[in-house]
């Protein structure tokens, strides 16, 4: 019994009228969580009731309370008939759980009807008292914090970044069961709420125990998704990163993670390890057509591929303890896999292989020298049938190799999740191949996803190839940091050539003394040197010195998932750049439709990314940041939509222009109309370059000359290529510095291309749009910020479907989308969109829907012009604000900002000038890690050698002060917290898709949000046709979202996301229904104006001193 | 192609005040959209026609879904629904509320009923402001009425608590709520030069001095209805002009000390016991409801056309108005002065703002 649950229902208002004779309503309440009810009086003939009852106490164990939401249903008593029910609120308590997060639940929920919408508000308090559990066999996961911000939290420093976190868990979907068919529709979709809504407590819980055992405290970049199976289930599933994160105004320096690891060293290795820990389930032929931008040739390199290692949790027969309890078979299932998944982990000799199996992090921003270079985008897709109940299993076909899975619901066997399980564990495989392949040991910006059309879903996965710097990796203690030592120890490296890819990261102490060798790179571009070997590249790709330091090799262009590194040196302003793309595909079914989706998506890679390579260059730009492409799978078509923020790196080379090439090169009138569309790409190159500001100092070519490598030849892209051009950023072309990027037009869809470049238009004046997180070249944001989702629906019913009709109306579709959201914020102006995110759906044939989330910010124009001028003090500034934010730890650095520079553009200079104005050049420089390289070390040694004779070195330790960071008490701004708004009893709550707000201050994180609602309708018209009902039910959405914020005491919510936002209408039928998921992290933000004013008060830091550190009870 | 569903939905509801008087003026989308266009919005923006339908579309959703909120503003300041900004939701408060001058005195003093509500469509044809636009001034009328109607206090005070609206709005739907109580018939050919901003100064005057509530504050009773122990009394101000007497003194006490002030004496003179007369008689008949409502009737048929007839000045009028009651105090057998004040105080007032072209 260690936690008790107090609820207490105070009041409630504008309730609707139930009653028609007296327009006036009996309002009671019921109060549930688990299985235990409450219930208040009836408040006779109010609109406006006055319960205030007695507090309700719910005595729980934690596992439940991290499990099941507690559930408030507001009722209209009748004497005579079954009482109405008005509506529900469902109250995630996690927040609760943590102490260093909200302590009460108090406030105004609206009172929701997934069929009437929001009737009404209710007044709740909950409290949570939390016993000390010391049971070791504990199923819970109390205090682990969860982030959906990808970025370490801006009142945390990171002391360790663990790695990849993954669960999942099935069920199958209310919507299908056969109940379904006699319960109405508003019992139907509570039940599938209340379902998703445990399951996710469920997921978040055993994600938490994973946690736990990886020493952790707190996962970042929490990313939870639904997919709807359909009949064949309904699947949660999460990732993310783990980390053992530190407060910092937490005064006392800490070790890592005390409490917690301390506790799980307690749990002893289960009396039954099973031995049988790396069978992988029952042997389903996993091969699948997965896609990859790497070609092969470079992956069939590596050495040994251990496929063993996967996640899986095989089933035995282990029922432990916790199989008694209430909850019914699908809860005690989840529980007992949990255990033995537990005791697998435990028990397992490979104990620290496993938990390094993926070097995956679903961050996208890191701490200033975490990300020592970065590779490329890797991406794998996979495409899978989802098998219906009783169909035959194990359904062979062709040489192609896709998997089928039995489900059986009916006798519950846990075959479900293994499968889903696998098929992950098989596309995460294979980004580590492709990861490998770009000579990186981790992967970074990394996301799943998936898109389900009846049978068929596609799973993705993508993120950017990475070397990260070990020490902040590793679980060891400060002291093993501090260590420094030169020596090789080439004999580690054996032993990761032997485990194939598990060990990329220093087990002991000992190794991390590897990392010893550190090379200075220069601040801003250390990261954008290539990571592989020049003379052994995984594919043909031009590179170059770099054009900032002039000591590694770069790529022309990079392709990314993360956001721009806060130390990044880019030119000019970004902008948001989007590949749309449409394929019409024969309808078919089951195996035929799988392999014709099979069959499409290389081709749609392809064209995805040579659309995006052009019109970066038609931007004049060299990289893309938080790259993210989305495939749809529909009835008869396929979507490609790829969205990303294009900007100019000043380490890479300046872009080619693009040449078009006529077929018929004599026909004069053709000729003509060739050198007219090349006029115009031209002209609009340029008319970009002066848009985004874009002005790169022109090097003189005899300086640079001598490192580059003869000039290629010009080679030209053919459309009929796509099948070797799988890889991202390096398809084999050349545009060096002169080379010009080549579009041959040799048939009508290429001319279609070329139009199709030409015919995005710019953001009107005063706008800019980006994907990321950050403007490059904006930083005087000022708090004016308006977040918004917006969704269109469009039929293509009058169309002739071709390929080509298809790609335009598609393209059409965005662009006037976006116009249409320029127009909308024209007040704004000057303002830039962030965080476009579009997403993609084809709910039915010939429908496109496409939702957008995204934020836009007014900045102030005098100031930008001013600083646009002085790129890179800029970000200088904001990487050292960061450091202040989130590195407290023990900095031991090497950096020689004063290395001679034989070429010095105006911007080393401005960049030398940035590091005087007190920036430590130290915290800049990054080290770079050579110990991926496991296989190819030697050549690695003589180079390093050679580097450590011309290169004057210094290092420096630095250990950051503490003090000096710490950011003003809690205790002291809590109370300010609460927003003094003067009319009005409703508090503003911010919503933002960004990890920050801008001018203001995060001073504390309350817990993650989590919501999934449905809403249906059978009287569509009446609520003013789709438009207007899902108008009103996104509002409602947002209204309850800044209800559960304000609720904990919040007045913002970060990382915002709308997850999932499924659209279904029947016009026949006059109904509607839809199924929104969104998430976010609730926090306290002031005004960076208040912080200013008010003096901190010493006495207020003192008082809640010890909270950090102290996470698990 | 043809987009099915068109949504944008801000945290903080996006609210376009030139839309939003369109839709409050009752324009349909298209209309709004043509009428938009006109302004020159897209030379502006460089947007598109298709932009600004969906643009007006959107936020003619959003002003729909608060309309609903608007008849309780209580509610929209209380809602979580939308996220508007206090200033925001004062203006949109204020602007749902405020009428136009011309449906006003089309509307003013009548029944707010059904049977009132259906001839709207020749108040719209008349005034040529839209029927939508029509119904929701008529019901906001109704709906201010029937919330204050029956309320205790400070009618003013009630209409700004409940409907969150400015001073100088809650003033103006006092009046109308007062008007629409007794029915005063303002409709009349020979009324269409008196403005609402007129009446609605008439309606203060008399609520101030002829309601309970200007009596006694603390009496249950409201603002809306006129004391009727008031006009019972007003019977005997007859005397000033049955007593032959009297009515004499009375004349000359306005004459002597008007000699020579005032430009139209000669006329005034002459006219004075017709001018008394009227002003008395309007008195003595208030206690009948149908004399209630013809009593600016009364006040521009007896007094004003006399008057400007003979050209008197506003000047003149003021001044007789003011020596024609003191005067009466100095008849020391007219002993009802403080009735005499209550009632000619409001005359005066009334009939100065109402003396104008």
């Amino acid at each position: 019994m260690p936690g008790k649950l107090k609820v207490k229902i105070v009041a409630g208002r504008h309730l609707p009228v139930m009653d028609r004779a007296s327009d006036l309503t009996d309002a009671f309440v019921e109060v549930k969580f688990g299985n235990t009810t409450f219930k208040t009086d009836v408040y006779p003939k109010s609109l406006n009731p006055q319960w205030n009852s007695e507090w309700f106490k719910f005595e729980v164990d934690d596992e439940d309370l991290q499990d099941e939401p507690l559930q408030i249903t507001v009722l209209d008593h009748d004497t005579y008939s079954a009482n109405d029910a008005i509506g529900k609120v469902y109250i995630d308590i996690d927040p609760l759980l943590y102490s260093e997060a909200a302590t009460v639940i108090s406030g105004w929920f609206p009172i929701y009807d997934t069929i009437h919408g929001i009737r009404g508000e209710i007044n709740v308090v909950v409290k949570v008292d939390l016993f000390n559990d010391l049971n070791r066999f504990r199923q819970s996961s109390c205090g682990v914090k969860f982030f959906c911000t990808t970025s370490i939290p801006k009142c945390y420093r990171a002391v360790v970044i663990h790695g990849f976190v993954e669960e999942l868990v099935v069920n199958e979907d209310p919507e299908y069961q056969w109940i379904d068919r006699i319960r109405t529709p508003r019992a139907s979709n509570e039940a599938r709420q209340r379902l998703i809504s445990l399951m996710s407590g469920e997921l978040q819980r055993k994600i938490g125990l994973k946690v736990l055992e990886m020493r952790g405290n707190a996962v970042v970049g929490y990313l939870q998704c639904f997919d709807l199976e359909g009949e064949s289930g309904l699947v949660v599933r999460a990732i993310g990163t783990v980390c053992t994160l530190d407060k910092i105004s937490n005064t006392a320096f800490l070790p890592a993670c005390n409490s917690p690891s301390k506790e799980m060293k307690e749990i002893p290795f289960n009396e039954d390890p099973n031995p049988n820990t790396h069978s992988s389930g029952p042997s389903t032929p996993l091969k699948n057509q997965t896609y990859s931008f790497s070609p092969s040739k470079s992956y069939s390199r590596q050495s040994s591929s251990s496929d063993t290692d996967l996640s899986l949790t095989p089933k035995t027969g282990m029922g432990s303890g916790s199989a008694g309890k209430e909850g019914g078979p699908f809860k005690a299932l989840l529980r007992q896999q949990t255990q033995t998944a537990l005791e697998q982990r435990e028990g397992s000799p490979h104990r620290f292989c496993r938990r390094r199996e993926f070097p995956f992090f679903t961050l996208t921003a890191f701490p200033p020298g975490f990300l020592v270079h970065v590779g490329g985008v890797v991406s794998a897709r996979s495409v899978k049938l989802l098998d219906r109940i009783h169909n035959p299993a194990f359904v062979g076909i062709m040489g192609n190799t896709r998997s089928y899975k039995l489900l059986d619901w009916n006798s519950f066997n846990s075959d479900e999740p293994e499968t889903r399980d696998a098929w992950w564990a098989e596309i995460r495989q294979e980004i580590k191949s492709h990861a490998k392949a770009l000579g990186c040991h981790a992967v970074v910006g990394y996301s799943e996803s998936t898109s389900i059309c009846e049978e068929v879903c596609i799973l993705s996965a993508s993120g950017t190839a990475a070397v990260l710097n070990p020490r902040f990796l590793q679980d060891g203690t400060m002291e093993g940091c501090l260590e420094q030592r030169l020596s090789w120890q080439p004999g580690f490296f054996s032993i990761g050539s032997e485990k194939g890819e598990v060990d990329f990261f220093p087990q002991n102490q000992d190794s991390s003394s590897l990392l010893g060798i550190e090379e200075t790179s220069p601040p801003g571009c250390g990261f954008f040197h290539i990571p592989y070997d020049e003379l052994n590249m995984p594919f043909p790709a031009h590179l170059t010195y770099c054009y900032n330091c002039r000591k590694q090799k770069v790529p022309d262009v990079l392709f990314t998932t993360i956001d721009l590194p806060a130390e990044a040196m880019v030119i000019g302003k970004g902008c948001l750049i989007q590949a749309r793309l449409c394929r019409l595909k024969k309808k078919a079914q089951a195996e035929a439709n799988a392999t014709s989706i099979s069959n499409l998506l290389p081709f749609m890679e392809y064209e995805v990314h040579t659309q995006l390579m052009n019109k970066l260059k038609l931007k004049g730009m060299n990289a893309l940041f938080g790259l993210r492409i989305q495939i749809t799978v529909g009835e008869n078509m396929l979507m490609g939509l790829a969205s990303a923020t294009g900007v100019y790196l000043t380490a890479l080379p300046t872009p080619g222009g693009i040449q078009i090439a006529g077929k018929t090169p004599n026909d004069g009138a053709y000729e003509q109309h060739v050198s007219h569309m090349q006029k115009k790409i031209n002209d609009t190159i340029a008319k970009n370059k002066e848009l985004y500001e874009i002005n790169p100092p022109e090097i003189p070519e005899e300086i640079i000359g001598s490192p580059f490598p003869e000039p290629r030849q010009r080679s030209r892209l053919l459309r009929s290529q796509s099948e070797s051009s799988d890889e991202v950023m390096e398809l084999d072309l050349s545009h060096g510095k002169k080379d010009a990027f080549v579009l041959e037009i040799d048939d009508t869809d290429a001319m279609e291309d070329v139009h199709s470049l030409l015919t995005d238009v710019p953001p009107p004046p005063g706008f800019y749009s980006c994907n990321t997180e950050i403007m490059p070249g904006i930083n005087n944001w000022t708090s004016d910020i308006q977040m918004f989702t917006s969704v269109r629906v469009s039929r293509l019913s009058n169309i002739n479907l071709t390929n080509q009709t298809l790609n335009k109306n598609f393209n059409d579709l965005c662009e006037n989308l976006l116009k249409s959201l320029y127009f909308k914020l024209r007040s704004m102006i000057p303002c830039c969109l962030c965080h476009v995110n579009f997403t993609v759906a084809l709910p039915e044939d010939e429908v496109i829907q496409i939702t957008v989330t995204a934020v836009a910010i007014t900045f102030d124009k005098n100031q930008a012009l001013q600083t646009s001028k002085v790129p890179a003090e800029k970000t200088l500034q904001r990487a050292s604000t960061d450091n202040e934010e989130q590195l407290q730890f023990p900095l031991e650095l090497c950096s020689d900002p004063l290395v001679s520079q034989p070429f010095s553009p105006a911007k080393e200079v401005l960049e030398n000038a940035g590091s005087h104005t007190g920036i430590p050049a130290a915290q800049r420089a990054t080290s770079v890690d050579y110990s991926s390289f496991a296989d190819r070390c030697n050549s690695w040694i003589e180079l390093i050698k050679l580097k450590a004779q011309t290169i004057r070195r210094g290092s420096i330790k630095t250990t950051a002060s503490l003090d000096k960071a710490s950011p003003l008490a809690e205790g002291h701004l809590r109370h300010r917290s609460v927003p003094s708004c003067t009319n009005s009893t409703v508090s503003v709550v911010k919503m933002t898709p960004l990890s920050f707000i801008p001018g203001a201050k995060i001073t504390k994180y309350l817990g993650i949000i989590n919501m999934f609602f449905i809403r249906e309708t059978t009287s569509l018209r009446e609520e003013g046709g789709v438009s207007g009902f899902l108008h009103a039910f996104i509002a409602e959405v947002f209204a309850m979202v800044r209800a559960h914020v304000a609720a904990l005491g919040g007045n913002a919510v970060v990382s915002y996301i709308m997850k999932q936002c499924v659209f279904m209408e029947n016009p026949n039928k006059n109904q509607a229904q839809c199924l929104i998921n969104v998430s976010g992290d609730a926090v306290i933000v002031v005004r960076e104006s208040e912080l200013e004013m008010v003096p901190v008060q010493p006495s207020a830091a003192v008082s809640q001193p010890a909270s950090a550190g102290d996470v698990t009870t | 192609m043809t987009n099915d569903l068109d949504i944008f939905v801000g945290n903080t509801t996006l609210i376009d005040e030139e839309v939003y008087q369109l839709w409050l003026d009752g324009y349909s989308v298209s209309d709004a959209v043509s009428l938009r266009l006109r302004s020159g919005i897209l030379e502006q923006t460089g947007a598109t026609v298709d932009v600004l339908q969906s643009d007006t579309m959107d936020h003619y959703r959003t002003f729909h879904m608060l309309e609903r909120l608007l008849h309780t503003p209580s509610k929209l300041i209380h809602q979580l629904h939308f996220q508007i900004p206090p200033s925001r939701q004062a203006m949109l408060i204020e602007r749902y509320y405020a009428f136009d001058e011309a449906f006003v005195r089309e509307v003013l003093g009548k029944k707010l009923s059904k049977g009132t509500k259906k001839d709207l469509d020749d108040v719209s044809t008349k005034t040529s402001i839209t029927l939508k636009s029509c119904r929701r001034q008529f019901d906001n009328f109704k709906r201010v009425f029937k919330v204050v109607e029956e309320m205790r206090g400070s009618l003013v005070e009630n209409i700004q608590q409940h409907f969150l609206l400015s001073d100088r709005l809650a003033r103006d739907y006092a009046a109308i709520v007062f008007f629409a109580n007794s029915r005063f018939e303002t409709g009349k050919k020979k009324l269409q030069f008196l403005t609402f901003e007129d009446f609605a100064y008439c309606a203060e005057q008399m609520i101030q001095n002829w309601t309970l509530g200007a009596v006694d504050s603390n009496v249950d009773d409201m603002d809306v209805d006129l004391d009727k122990e008031f006009l019972q009394e007003l019977k005997e101000l007859k005397v000033l002009i049955a007593d032959k007497d009297l009515l004499d003194l009375h004349k000359s006490l306005v004459c002597t000390s008007l000699r020579g002030k005032i430009s139209v004496y000669n006329e005034m003179e002459a006219n004075f016991k017709n001018l008394s007369r009227a002003l008395v008689n309007m008195a003595s008949k208030l206690i009948h409801t149908k004399d209630v409502r013809d009593f600016f009737i009364d006040l521009v048929e007896k007094f004003i056309e006399p008057c400007k007839s003979d050209k008197w000045t506003l000047n003149d009028v003021r001044l007789f108005l003011t020596q024609y009651t003191t005067s009466a105090h100095n008849l020391d057998a007219f002993r009802h002065q403080a009735l005499w004040d209550r009632y000619m105080s409001t005359i005066k007032s009334c009939l100065l703002k109402m003396y104008h072209d």
